[in-house]
């Protein structure tokens, strides 16, 4: 069977969770924004939580079935309809043969995961079946999809219509977002003024945000530590000698305006980096719109391994309905 | 006479000028049809247009150039 694009709405791509191993060779994991939200929407579908479906961001696709199936939204907030006909979201939908499903305008978050009963059976590329468009890699045909495209879709295993994941296990940012960061190996290099500040002020979602790095601006300039820069190092006081970058790391250009680095980063390079978002975390990135207010809490590595350890039991309890 | 409101399909910056020194796509009381461009969107390094949807006169912007914009939030209004 496969699914009909009828217009794929802003940037849609096929994502699972990633291709772990490729990123010394500047290869990133890719796969879904919010791992989480893709997860829970394959359990509803009766499909392994790692088989691959639908990122769309900000816009909805529309796509058309050309066979009955079994699927399920969850993300962000965006009104669900089935011929028109609106629809729960993070529940099993039956979609019958002809019927096209569409979307609303976006309310909250900013990316929604459409997971079809069988999964997006796309060819496997470094083992996995996400698209990293930069790289014209995976996917479908290596690139977000199009009009007209069909996607196929391989034999789902036993869903259930009208299953879904209670509102208590949908985890969601908050207003202001915040997302917890790890001081990291350059710390030294800004100064105790810089140390307070970036965790107090208030800062918000450039436009600019995207899969590789989502950029905030709206804080006070970082102030940098007076040195002679060494061998190697750019001449601005926020370049290093290249380095490893790690996903969540957030470089500050300049001192200006904070990038951290999301599923699709690039590997290394010459920027400063002033910590780490903890992996807990990430997802949430992959949740937010230009413009949300977001703060940053400091925490130390018993505070990232507490927020993991919770992550992943909040996780084993999304499982636990579909067990 | 029948108000319409265009919204933004997209969350991001709204600008109503396809370049900083031109001039905007369209002034307060223009009138517009439907496959008209209004202004364009700036989100995830690129800009999308906005086009009008509908025919109308007096088109009225509810936003200004370089605004914030939420996904579904009425750009400009028209009168039908």
């Amino acid at each position: 069977m496969v699914v009909r694009v009828l217009n794929p709405g802003l940037s849609t791509t096929v994502q699972d969770l990633g291709r772990p191993g490729y990123f010394h060779l500047g290869i990133p994991i890719g796969g879904a924004m919010d791992r989480l939200a893709l997860r829970a929407a394959n359990l509803i579908v009766g499909n392994d939580e790692g088989a691959a479906g639908l990122e769309a961001v900000f816009v909805g696709p529309q796509l058309e079935f050309t066979r009955d199936a079994l699927i399920a939204v969850t993300g962000a907030d965006m009104p669900i309809k089935l011929d028109g006909e609106e629809k729960p979201s993070w529940t099993a939908l039956k979609v019958r043969a002809g019927q096209v499903l569409s979307f609303g305008f976006l309310q909250t978050g900013a990316r929604i995961y459409i997971a079809i009963a069988g999964g997006i059976d796309v060819p496997l590329a470094l083992g996995s079946r996400s698209t990293y468009p930069i790289g014209a890699l995976g996917g479908f045909k290596g690139r977000a999809i199009a009009k007209d495209d069909e996607l196929p879709v391989g034999n789902a295993a036993g869903g259930r219509e009208g299953r879904s994941i209670p509102e208590a296990l949908r985890r969601r940012p908050g207003m202001p977002a915040e997302l917890r960061v790890l001081p990291g190996l350059y710390w030294h290099r800004v100064t105790e003024e810089t140390h307070r500040n970036f965790f107090d002020d208030q800062w918000k979602v450039a436009p600019e945000a995207d899969r590789m790095g989502y950029r905030f601006r709206g804080g006070r300039p970082l102030q940098f530590v007076e040195r002679d820069q060494p061998f190697g190092a750019g001449s601005d006081p926020s370049n290093i000698v290249d380095s490893c970058y790690p996903y969540g790391s957030i470089q500050v250009p300049g001192g200006t305006e904070p990038i951290i680095l999301h599923r699709d980063a690039v590997s290394g390079g010459g920027y400063f980096m002033v910590g780490t978002v903890v992996s807990a975390d990430m997802d949430l990135i992959g949740q937010l719109q230009p413009n949300t207010p977001t703060r940053f809490v400091k925490v130390d590595m018993d505070g990232a391994l507490k927020a993991r350890a919770d992550r992943a039991a909040l996780l084993d309890r999304i499982r636990s309905v579909f067990a | 006479m029948s108000k319409a409101e265009i919204k933004s399909p997209l969350p991001g910056m709204f600008y109503r000028r396809p370049s900083p020194d031109s001039a905007p796509f369209k002034n307060d009381g223009d009138s517009v049809s439907a496959a008209d461009v209004i202004g364009v969107v700036e989100v995830m390094k690129s800009f999308h247009e906005v086009t009008a949807g509908i025919d109308g006169k007096a088109i009225r912007f509810l936003v200004d150039d370089a605004d914030a914009v939420m996904a579904g939030q009425a750009l400009a209004e028209v009168e039908a």
